[in-house]
């Protein structure tokens, strides 16, 4: 009986008498939504595009990270840095397109996520052979000074990174729908075929998807390692990021947004009110039960197109 | 020359659905199975069996399970390393609780542990599919690592969270724990394996496993021809769940000897779906030679790398990710089916051979 008060009843009595410490939580789990909401949107953008589950979304993160920290360590001033590691990226989404995406054209699902599994090996080892393994400091000169709002304490950095993937995500929405080149992306992830039938270059956008999943991580990553340092533990983000996917739908960028919300929010929740009981750190599976239950109810996600299969 | 099943004429029924119907296949296999069975227990030194030949039979055999579940009835499963611990401390708590348990019932009920396990994880599979399946069976994997990890009951409140494996007789040999030689774990995992390649087979060419096929090609035509979704996933995902779990007790008793769940972390269900793509989907031959592939490679590599160019073992681990990386893309490229898809070419061009015309 114990168990089930401690699991059912005292959680809540435990929110009700201390707001703000929940508010707290809640910000805190909103950050880290944040974070999550950022990677799953470099996997959404693939997705929609190419048709690709690009597991090594989170290591296109680590490895943006490491070179921007690696070029910033021979004293490149930092945009000059950001730039040149956004050329990297670039120059990497020719070289996937052309040696992984382009002779697997037609190949199953599962033979092309399985491809970006080695992709994801690869970038690790290529990272840490260039740039070293050890655990490195990110400071590109974000404020990070705790503020109290309403009797809340705060950190200058939560606010700023929510800032950067609120003008990102908006700039993606503007170049997805306004521009040229956003319109035959949206052709290209409706039908591959009717696409390059209206005259498409289906290579050429894959480029693009790319790149614009690069500049995705590239970001997700400034922001994860300038608040914990860039190290390995960046990739295993992109594990996180799948149950956000679940919630949000593969195809939608708004569900991954409010998905990766979602996510941090329950795990913070769930591990600082549910975690003691159950035994702490749920935060590794919590998310993924939270996104199975919901699979079984509404199997398309959030906002994904209902015509996934049923089965 | 030698390949040919030219003149070799089936006159009854039993040899026409024999596993191996041409003659030159039978004697292969059974020069194969009599060189491991016979002369690599004389030949082959500790190191041998410790760093490869028994985390081969191993992983084999979780790559078996892995592909009764993925390559014939079609599930992506990403959970194996779950599935694996659930046999490891399974078997466990077997021969802790019941010290006079016979090894052969350990085993096997640790199969049916994960099997129950994989059982229930398998439900979602009945609304999803694909990726969306895929994760879900992460669910599983994070789970159970977390339950094994947290509940101390499971490990018997060793202080240091791992599981000791205890001793067991087979025939009057020592064949688990760290006393037993490495010869007799070798054979044990040796025979497992082969007797559950023979299982498989006979199951995948049977009713089961055509069911399994139908619903990996199209799962809606398999239902209009009467095949029934819900029983042939879940005894897929039990089936496959049961050889995994067999697998993660011989991972436990026979190779590692003591483990803690970092042993079935994520990687571990990463390298066995690896084993199975790499190896081909839908073939036992494949999960047996992507295991060779994938055990052999990073020491292959290793020993290149350290050994012959005399670089840094650090930086040798580093290479050795970025190339495995990319022979794994390299294979995709090549041949999407695997090495046993490759085999069977070469099997085809040596029954024409020298005269292809």
């Amino acid at each position: 009986m114990d168990f089930l008060y401690s699991i059912t009843i005292a959680p809540f009595l435990d929110i009700g008498s201390d707001l703000i410490f929940f508010a707290e939580v809640l910000i805190g789990g909103l950050s880290a939504g944040v974070m999550y909401s950022l990677v799953a949107l470099g996997f959404v953008l693939i997705y929609k595009a190419s048709g690709v589950f690009n597991f090594a979304q989170g290591v296109l993160a680590l490895f943006a990270a490491l070179t921007l920290v690696g070029i910033m360590e021979w004293g490149v001033p930092i945009p000059l840095a950001m730039a040149l590691t956004m050329v990297v990226m670039i120059a990497l989404a020719f070289a996937v397109e052309r040696l992984m995406l382009r002779p697997l054209v037609n190949q199953e699902q599962i033979i092309l996520f399985m491809a970006t599994i080695g992709l994801a090996y690869f970038l690790e080892g290529l990272g840490d052979t260039l740039w070293g393994s050890n655990v490195k400091k990110l400071d590109v000169g974000i404020p990070d000074v705790p503020f109290e709002a309403g009797g809340m304490l705060l950190q200058t950095f939560e606010l700023f990174a929510a800032a950067t993937a609120g003008v990102l995500v908006a700039a993606l929405a503007v170049f997805f729908h306004y521009t040229r080149i956003g319109r035959a992306l949206r052709a290209v992830a409706d039908d591959h075929q009717a696409a390059l039938s209206v005259g498409i270059p289906l290579k050429t956008i894959w480029v693009i998807v790319w790149s614009t999943a690069g500049l995705v991580a590239l970001v997700a990553g400034i922001m994860w390692g300038a608040k914990s340092g860039v190290q390995f533990s960046l990739s295993l983000i992109a594990l996180k990021a799948l149950p956000v996917l679940i919630l949000g739908g593969f195809t939608s960028v708004p569900g991954a947004i409010l998905g990766g919300l979602i996510i941090g929010v329950g795990e913070k929740v769930g591990e600082v009110y549910w975690g003691p009981p159950l035994g702490g750190a749920i935060e590794n599976w919590f998310a993924y039960v939270v996104a199975l239950v919901f699979l079984v109810f509404r199997p398309q996600g959030l906002f994904g197109e209902k015509i996934i299969e049923r089965v | 020359m030698l390949y040919r099943d030219t003149g070799q004429f089936k006159t009854s029924y039993a040899s026409d659905q024999a596993v191996f119907p041409i003659l030159q296949d039978r004697i292969g296999v059974i020069a194969v199975l009599l060189f491991a069975f016979l002369v690599v227990p004389l030949i082959a030194d500790d190191y041998w069996f410790q760093a490869v030949l028994i985390p081969f039979l191993v992983y084999a055999l979780a790559a078996l399970g892995l592909n009764i579940l993925t390559g014939y009835a079609g599930q992506v499963s990403l959970g194996t390393g779950g599935f694996m611990a659930v046999g490891a401390y399974s078997a466990y708590k077997m021969m802790t609780a019941f010290p006079d348990l016979h090894i052969v019932f350990v085993f096997i009920s640790a199969g049916l542990f994960a099997a129950a396990v994989g059982l229930v994880f398998g439900l979602p599979s009945l609304r999803i599919k694909g990726f969306y399946l895929a994760v879900a069976t992460l669910a599983a994997q994070f789970f159970l690592i977390w339950l094994f990890n947290r509940v101390g009951w499971f490990y018997n409140y060793n202080p240091s969270g791992t599981i000791d494996a205890p001793t067991r007789e087979f025939l009057g040999f020592l064949i688990t724990g760290n006393q037993a030689t490495p010869a007799a774990r070798y054979l044990t995992a040796l025979a497992m394996l082969v007797v559950f390649c023979l299982i498989t087979k006979n199951l995948v060419r049977g009713r089961i496993g055509r069911s399994w096929m139908a619903i990996r090609d199209m799962d809606i035509a398999a239902e209009i021809i009467g095949i029934r979704p819900l029983s042939t996933k879940l005894t897929a995902f039990a089936i496959s769940s049961f050889v995994c779990g067999i697998a993660g007790a011989e991972l436990f008793l026979l190779h590692l000897g003591s483990v803690e769940t970092l042993a079935f972390d994520i990687n571990l269900s990463f390298l066995v779906l690896f084993m199975v793509i790499i190896g081909g989907l839908g073939s036992i031959l494949g999960s047996i030679l992507g295991a060779a592939f994938m055990v052999l490679m990073p020491i292959l590599l290793t020993n290149l790398f350290v050994g012959v160019l005399g670089m840094q073992a650090v930086t040798a681990k580093h290479l050795e990710f970025m190339v495995l990386g990319a022979l794994i893309i390299l294979f995709l490229v090549v041949e999407p089916n695997g090495l046993a898809r490759l085999w069977q070419i070469l099997k085809e061009k040596l029954r024409l051979w020298p005269f292809p015309y």
